[in-house]
C-alpha cells in the first residue's frame, strides 16, 4: 500500500495490580479500561495494518508465562500463535473474555514488596524486549505500550533497595530504548489521584518538562483486501494465432487505422517530461487555488536535513514567507506514473489541548490539467438573466445556517459506515459469532435536531422566501405531468390507439405478422407496456409469447 | 458515439498580426483532430481562414462581399489529411474581419445540418480582434451582432471564442480593441458563447477544447435540508483526470502476411489451488474472501449481499459549519458541482440563495450523498460557493469528498520552533524568503495569471498523440524532446527568473546548502538534481524534502568514544548502549588503555587512586555486563607485567585496595572460583618478594 516498509511491533504492558481493580466512579476498573483500549486498537489494527505483530504481556501477576521465566509476568498468547505475532481473529475473542477467567487463571499480585527483590516492572520491561527482539530496528517501529495506574512502582519500598530497584529499572528501560524500542506510556489515574509522572515514569520514558505521550489512534486509508486462496497464473494468448507466449513488451494504439507500436522504454520517455522530480515554478496568491482545483488526497510535506544539511532552513523561511503574504507555491512535481502540476499550500502548526492537530509543514494539492476541467455550470444557459436570490433571500438563508450550525465540525468525525460495517461482519464471521452485528451509520442527519422548532420555523421561512406560497400544490401538480411524461403518456396513448387497428390474433395466427413494419408492431409492444427493443424477429417473438402463443 | 458527437468549424485569423502565434495554433488544432481520430472518428470538421489574401467561399459567391475569407476545408469526417492541412495553415496578408468569418462558418454548418444535431455543432474562433470589423449596412455593428447570436442560438450552434492578447499583441488601437471586445461578449451573453483571453502561448494550447466528452449527470434528484424543504439538483463532474489512453499488448505471433491480423492479446487468468499447484480452480469453485489479519475469511456474493450496508439514494444535508474547519487539504478526489434543475426558477433561486449567504457568512455545507440507489458506501463532502460571474448562468455550488476517520492519516512533526537553533531562519534569511515569495509572482497584477489549471493542457498528454500522429508516418521516429511552449508547465519560467536575479541572488547567497556526502540517495529521497542543460539562475532552489511517513526522530548525541574529561561517565554511558553489542567491548577496552596510561606515566604514584577508581568501574561494568573474562585477564596481565616500569608499586596498591578477580558468585560466566580469587593477590606476594 505505501512505500513504507515498515512494521509496527507493538507490546502492550498491562498492569493489573490491586488498586487497579478498584471500580473508578464510571464503573469501569482501569484493567477493563485497558482491555477496552487494547481491544479496541487491534481491532483497528487487525483491519489496516494487520502485518503489524503485536504480544501482550501482563505484569504483577500471580502466575508466570514467559520465555525466561521471570516472576510476575504474564505473556497472553492463543495457539497457532507465536508470543509476537500478527493479531488473529482467536487473540480478539480470547482478549474479549479475558476479565472473566482473568482471576483464576492469570491472578493478580503486586509485585514489588519490601523484602523481596523481585522486580515485576523491570522483568515486564525484560520480557518485552526479549519479544521485540527479531527484525532490525532500522526497518521497523518497534513500541513498548506501557498501561498502569501505580504513578510509584516503588514507593512501599526505602532506602539503598529503592535506589537500586530504580536505577536497574532505569537501565533496562534505557537498553530497549538504545534498540530503537520506543516507550509511551499510558497513565491511568484516578479522579482523586492524578497519576503523577515526575515520581517514576518521566525518566522512564525519557519525557521532558510536562508532555505527555498522546495517544493517536493513526489510520490508513481505506482499503478493501480480498484475495482468492492460492497463487494465480496469468498467461498471454496471441489473438491472431491462439499461441501462447511470455508477457509482450510492446503496446500498441490503434490509430488512422494503422497499428502503432510503442515499447516501455518509449512510452515511459514521453512521460518523462521534468528533470527534476519538485520543481518550483513561482508562487501565486491563496485567491487564485479554486475550490475545484483538486483531483486527488493531498500529500505531506515536512523538511529533512538528511540529504542536504540547511534545507529545513530554507523550508521554514519559505514556509513562514508564504504563511504570512497568503501565498502557495506553484510546483512541477515529475512523478512518473502522472507528472503534474502541484500547488504547495503552507500549513501553520495547529495546537488544541489535545495535543497537534495539524502538524507544521505544506500540502502538495494535485491540480488539474484544463484538459480535466468541465465547464458544466454553463451546460444550461438561461436565454437572458439566471435568476439571482434577492437579498431577503439570502437573509433568510443566512438565517438558517446560523440556526443549523454544527460548532466543532471535524472533518475526520465519521468514520466510514460502509468500511464499519463490512469489518463488523467479517469479524462476527472471522470469531463465528451468531448475531450480525449492528454498525451506527453516524453520517445520518440529526432528525431530532432539523425537527426542532426553532429550526423548522427558520426552514419554512426560507421556503417560504425562496419557493413563495403555493409551492406545495405546483409542484404536487407539475410532477403528474412533467414533460417527459407527458410526452410518454402521449406516445403510448397513440399506439393504444394504432393498436386497435389491428386485428393482432388474426395476423399472428396467420403468420402475418411478419409483413408489418417494425413501427407497426412497435405499437403493440408500447400498448401492451412490453420493451420495444431488439430486432424484428425479436419483437415478433415477444408479440407471440405474450399472446400466449 | 453518436452522444459525443460533434461537429466544428474552426474560424482562425492569419492575419500579419496573428503570424507569431499560429505555430501554436497549427499545434492545437491538429492536436484536436488527432484527438477526434482516436476517440471521436466519425466527427467533422471544417476550416475557414480570414485576413487571407483571396477570397473563396460560398457567400461571396451568392450574395458578394466576405472578401479575404477562405473555406480552407468544407466539412467533412476527419482524417489524416486533415491533421497535415492543419499542421501547415497558409499565412494571410490582410487583417480579416471576424465577423465575416464567422458568419461564413456559421453557414457552412446550417447548409448542412440545418436545424439538426442541435449543442452538437460548435464554432471555434480564434483571433486577436485587434481591427474593427466593417460597418454594416443598416443598423449597428451590436443590431448585426445580436442577430447573428439569435440565428445560432435558433440553430444550436455553441461558440467558443479565443481571444489572444498581451505580448503578442501588437500596439493597437484600444478603442477598437475594446468595441471588438464588447461584440464579442455579446456572443456570450446572448447565445451559448464563451469568450476567453489568453496571453501566453501555453495557455492557447489549454484553452480549446481538444476533446468532447459529453457531461453525464451522477445524480438528479432532491437536495434535501431537512424534511420540509427540499431542492431540485443535477449533479455533474466538475474534474475529471483525463487519463493517459491505455495502450493495448501487442502481438507479434501474426505472420507478416496477414493483413487482418489484429496483433491483440488475451489474457488468461488461472487460479491454482494452494495445496496442489498445478490444480487449476474453476471459477464456480471460487469464492471471494476478506482477509482479517492473517485469516481469510470466506464469504459468498449471496451472504454478504445479506449482510452488507445498504444505501438509499439521497443527498441530504448534515449542517452548516464555518469555511475555515474544513481545510483545503482535506478535499479527496475529483470535483462534483450542484446545478439547480435547469430551468426550475424555484430550485435556481434556492441553490442562489444559499451559495450566497454561504459566501456571505464564510460558510460551508456539509452533505452526505448516495448517488446511485444501492451504492456501496455512503459519501460525506462538503458544498462550497460558486458564485457566477455571468448573467446568464445560474449560481451553483462546488462539492469535494471529505475523507472518513479511517482516511485521515495523523502523524506527529516536530514544531518548527522545536527544530535546533541551526535551522531557524535568521531575520536576514527570513526578509529574502518574503523577497523570493514575493518577487516570484505568477499572477502578477493586470496580467494573465501564468499556468492557471484552467489554461494548462497536460503536456504528456500532448506530447504523446503528437508522437502518435509522427510514428502514424515513421514508425521509427524517435521521441522528440520536449516542445518549448509546453516546458514553460514543467520547468521555471526564464523570463520570470531573469527579470527577478537579484532577489534569487540574495536568497540564494543567504541560505547555506550542502549534500550530505555520507548518505547515498535512496528511492524515498526527492532531491531535486541540477538540470544537466539549465543555466545557474535556476540554481537557487535546492530543497531536499522528505516525504515523509513517520516522525523524524531528533537523535540524541551518543558517546563513541572514551574522552579524557570525564572518562567514568563516558564509560557508563557506552557501557549501557544498546544499539550495538560492540559498544561494550569498547568501552572495557577504551578502558583498559586508559588505565594502562595512568600507571605508566604516573612517575610518583599520585594518579594511582584515579586508576584504581577506574579500575573499579571497569570490574562492576563487567560484572553487571556478564564480561568478567574480559576483566579477569586484564587484571592477570596487570600482575605479570608488573615487573616492568612501575607496575610493581600498583600491584601492591591494588592487593591493598582488595580488587581481586570476578568469581563465579559474581558472575556466572567467570571460571574463576571464590579461593582462586581470594588468593589472587597473596599468591603474587613471594613473587614480588623474589624481586
Amino acid at each position: 500500500m505505501d512505500l513504507d516498509p515498515d512494521e509496527v511491533f507493538r507490546d502492550d504492558d498491562d498492569d493489573p495490580d490491586n488498586p487497579f481493580f478498584q471500580e473508578d466512579k464510571k464503573e469501569e476498573t482501569h484493567f477493563q479500561v485497558a482491555l477496552s483500549c487494547i481491544s479496541q486498537s487491534l481491532k483497528t489494527q487487525i483491519i489496516n495494518r494487520s502485518y503489524d505483530e503485536v504480544a501482550i504481556c501482563f505484569f504483577n501477576t500471580r502466575e508466570k508465562k514467559n520465555l525466561q521465566d521471570l516472576n510476575g509476568v504474564f505473556v497472553l498468547n492463543v495457539p497457532e500463535r507465536e508470543d509476537l505475532d500478527r493479531p488473529t481473529a482467536r487473540l480478539l475473542k480470547t482478549i474479549d473474555g479475558i476479565e472473566e477467567v482473568f482471576m483464576k487463571e492469570i491472578g493478580s499480585q503486586y509485585g514489588i514488596v519490601s523484602g523481596s527483590r523481585e522486580n515485576a516492572l523491570y522483568n515486564a520491561l525484560w520480557a518485552a524486549q526479549a519479544l521485540l527482539r527479531k527484525g532490525s530496528a532500522k526497518t521497523l517501529d518497534k513500541r513498548i505500550l506501557l498501561f498502569t495506574n501505580e504513578d510509584d512502582p516503588f514507593g512501599s519500598i526505602k532506602g539503598a533497595t529503592k535506589f537500586d530497584l530504580i536505577r536497574t529499572t532505569l537501565q533496562r528501560a534505557k537498553d530497549a530504548q538504545d534498540l530503537g524500542i520506543s516507550i509511551e506510556l499510558f497513565p491511568l489515574s484516578c479522579p482523586n489521584e492524578q497519576f503523577n509522572l515526575s515520581l517514576f515514569y518521566a525518566d522512564l520514558v525519557g519525557l521532558e518538562g510536562g508532555d505527555l505521550v498522546q495517544y493517536l489512534p493513526s489510520a490508513g486509508d481505506r482499503f478493501f483486501m480480498f484475495q482468492y486462496e492460492g497463487p494465480t497464473e496469468r498467461s498471454f494468448i496471441c489473438a491472431d494465432t491462439g499461441a501462447l507466449f511470455l508477457e509482450p513488451s510492446k503496446r500498441f494504439q490503434l490509430y488512422k487505422n494503422q497499428v502503432i507500436k510503442f515499447s516501455g522504454e518509449e512510452l515511459s520517455e514521453i512521460k518523462r517530461v521534468s528533470a527534476g522530480h519538485l520543481q518550483l515554478l513561482g508562487f501565486k496568491p491563496l485567491s487564485c487555488l479554486k475550490d475545484y482545483h483538486n483531483l486527488r488526497p493531498s500529500t505531506f510535506l515536512y523538511p529533512s536535513d538528511e540529504g542536504m544539511s540547511g534545507s529545513t532552513c530554507i523550508f521554514i523561511a519559505l514556509h513562514r514567507s508564504m504563511v504570512k503574504l497568503n501565498r502557495f507555491a506553484v510546483a512541477f512535481f515529475g512523478s512518473p506514473s502522472r507528472p503534474q502540476l502541484v500547488a504547495l499550500v503552507a500549513q501553520d502548526e495547529i495546537i488544541t489541548a489535545a495535543g497537534q492537530v495539524e502538524p507544521p509543514g505544506m500540502n502538495m494539492l494535485y491540480l488539474p490539467y484544463a484538459d480535466d476541467i468541465r465547464h458544466v455550470e454553463e451546460l444550461h444557459p438561461n436565454p437572458d438573466i439566471a435568476p439571482r436570490a434577492t437579498d431577503d433571500q439570502v437573509k433568510k438563508a443566512a438565517a438558517l445556517m446560523k440556526r443549523i450550525d454544527l460548532k466543532d465540525f471535524s472533518v475526520c468525525q465519521f468514520a466510514n459506515p460502509a468500511l464499519q460495517r463490512h469489518y463488523a461482519v467479517l469479524q462476527a464471521l472471522a470469531l463465528e459469532e451468531d448475531e450480525m452485528p449492528e454498525v451506527n451509520d453516524e453520517t445520518v442527519p440529526d432528525e431530532e435536531g432539523m425537527a426542532r422548532p426553532g429550526v423548522v420555523k427558520t426552514l419554512e421561512e426560507f421556503k417560504l422566501s425562496v419557493y413563495g406560497e403555493n409551492y406545495e400544490e405546483e409542484e404536487a401538480g407539475k410532477g403528474k405531468v412533467s414533460e417527459v411524461s407527458k410526452k410518454r403518456k402521449a406516445i403510448s396513448e397513440t399506439a393504444s390507439q394504432k393498436c386497435k387497428e389491428y386485428d393482432w390474433a388474426d395476423l399472428a395466427d396467420n403468420g402475418k405478422l411478419k409483413e408489418l413494419s417494425v413501427v407497426e408492431l412497435k405499437y403493440y409492444l408500447t400498448a401492451h407496456d412490453l420493451p420495444v427493443s431488439g430486432k424484428k424477429e425479436a419483437l415478433i417473438s415477444r408479440i407471440l409469447s405474450h399472446m400466449g402463443k | 458515439m453518436a452522444r459525443n458527437r460533434e461537429i466544428l468549424v474552426l474560424v482562425l485569423d492569419v492575419g500579419p498580426s496573428m503570424h507569431s502565434i499560429l505555430p501554436e495554433v497549427e499545434k492545437v488544432c491538429s492536436m484536436l483532430v488527432e484527438k477526434k481520430l482516436l476517440y471521436n472518428k466519425y466527427d467533422e470538421v471544417g476550416i475557414v481562414l480570414f485576413g487571407t489574401e483571396d477570397t473563396k467561399n460560398e457567400l461571396t459567391e451568392e450574395v458578394g462581399g466576405y472578401q479575404h475569407v477562405v473555406v480552407l476545408q468544407k466539412m467533412k469526417v476527419v482524417d489524416g489529411d486533415l491533421v497535415d492541412v492543419l499542421k501547415h495553415i497558409p499565412r494571410g496578408t490582410v487583417s480579416g474581419d471576424f465577423l465575416d468569418a464567422i458568419i461564413v462558418g456559421m453557414d457552412m454548418l446550417i447548409k448542412k445540418f440545418g436545424e439538426t444535431e442541435r449543442g452538437k455543432k460548435r464554432l471555434c474562433l480564434v483571433t486577436d480582434a485587434l481591427f474593427p470589423i466593417k460597418e454594416p449596412y443598416e443598423g449597428t455593428k451590436e443590431d448585426q451582432v445580436t442577430t447573428i447570436a439569435q440565428q445560432m442560438t435558433k440553430h444550436g450552434i455553441r461558440m467558443d471564442s479565443v481571444v489572444v492578447r498581451g505580448r503578442f499583441g501588437q500596439d493597437a488601437i484600444e478603442k477598437t480593441m475594446n468595441e471588438n471586445d464588447l461584440l464579442l461578449n455579446i456572443f456570450s451573453r446572448k447565445t451559448n458563447a464563451k469568450m476567453v483571453y489568453v496571453e501566453s502561448p501555453t495557455s492557447l494550447l489549454g484553452a480549446i477544447r481538444t476533446r468532447s466528452i459529453a457531461p453525464v449527470t451522477i445524480f438528479r434528484g432532491d437536495l434535501e435540508i431537512s424534511s420540509v424543504i427540499k431542492i431540485k439538483v443535477w449533479v455533474y463532474k466538475k474534474t475529471s483526470e483525463e487519463k493517459f489512453p491505455t495502450l493495448k499488448r501487442y502481438s507479434d505471433k501474426a505472420p507478416l502476411t496477414d493483413k487482418f491480423a489484429t496483433h491483440e492479446v488475451k489474457v488468461d487468468y488461472e487460479y491454482k489451488s494452494a495445496e496442489e499447484p498445478s490444480k487449476v480452480v474453476p471459477p464456480e469453485l471460487r469464492i471471494k474472501g476478506y482477509r482479517y489479519g492473517p485469516q481469510v475469511v470466506p464469504i459468498s456474493t449471496a451472504e454478504w449481499d445479506a449482510v452488507k450496508f445498504k444505501t438509499e439514494k439521497s443527498v441530504k444535508l448534515l449542517g452548516f459549519t464555518n469555511a475555515f474547519h474544513i481545510m483545503r487539504h482535506y478535499y479527496m478526489k475529483d470535483v462534483n458541482v450542484f446545478i439547480a434543475e435547469p430551468g426550475n426558477k424555484r430550485s435556481i433561486v434556492a441553490v442562489s440563495a444559499l451559495a450566497r449567504a454561504m459566501k456571505e457568512m464564510d460558510k460551508v455545507a456539509i452533505v452526505r450523498c448516495v448517488w446511485r440507489q444501492g451504492q456501496g458506501s455512503v459519501v460525506v463532502g462538503v458544498l462550497t460557493p460558486n458564485i457566477s460571474e455571468k448573467d446568464g448562468i445560474a449560481d451553483s455550488l462546488f462539492f469535494n469528498v471529505l475523507p472518513f476517520a479511517e482516511d485521515v492519516r495523523e502523524f506527529q512533526f516536530p514544531s518548527f520552533s522545536n527544530l535546533p537553533a541551526l535551522m531557524q531562519p535568521s531575520e536576514e534569511q527570513q526578509e529574502a524568503a518574503d523577497d523570493f515569495v514575493k518577487m516570484l509572482d505568477l499572477a502578477p497584477d493586470g496580467r494573465e495569471e501564468i499556468l492557471q489549471p484552467d489554461f494548462t493542457p497536460n503536456p504528456v498528454l500532448e506530447r504523446f498523440y503528437r508522437h502518435l500522429e509522427v510514428k502514424s508516418k515513421d514508425p521509427d521516429a524517435a521521441v522528440p524532446p520536449l516542445d518549448g511552449t509546453l516546458q514553460k508547465i514543467t520547468e521555471p519560467d526564464p523570463d520570470l527568473f531573469s527579470q527577478n536575479q537579484s532577489v534569487i541572488n540574495t536568497f540564494h547567497k543567504r541560505f547555506e546548502l550542502k549534500e550530505n556526502p555520507k548518505l547515498k540517495k535512496s528511492r524515498r529521497h526527492y532531491l531535486r538534481e541540477k538540470a544537466s542543460g539549465s543555466s545557474d539562475k535556476e540554481d537557487n532552489e535546492e530543497i531536499s524534502a522528505q516525504i515523509v511517513e513517520s516522525v523524524a526522530n531528533m537523535p540524541t548525541v551518543k558517546v563513541e568514544k572514551i574522552g579524557d574529561t570525564t572518562p567514568l561517565e563516558d564509560f557508563e554511558a557506552m557501557m549501557s548502549r544498546r544499539d550495538s553489542p560492540e559498544w561494550i567491548s569498547k568501552a572495557i577496552s577504551g578502558m583498559m588503555s586508559k588505565i594502562f596510561d595512568l600507571i605508566k606515566n604516573s612517575s610518583d604514584g599520585h594518579s594511582y587512586t584515579k586508576a584504581i577508581e577506574y579500575l573499579r568501574a571497569l570490574r562492576k561494568g563487567c560484572i553487571i555486563e556478564q564480561e568478567p573474562k574480559q576483566f579477569n585477564d586484564f587484571l592477570r596481565h596487570l600482575r605479570n607485567f608488573y615487573p616492568e616500569k612501575n607496575l610493581h608499586t600498583f600491584c601492591e596498591f591494588l592487593a591493598s585496595q582488595q580488587i581481586s578477580l570476578i568469581s563465579k558468585e559474581e558472575a556466572a560466566d567467570s571460571e574463576v572460583g571464590d579461593d582462586e580469587a581470594r588468593r589472587f593477590w597473596v599468591k603474587m606476594e613471594p613473587k614480588s618478594e623474589q624481586v
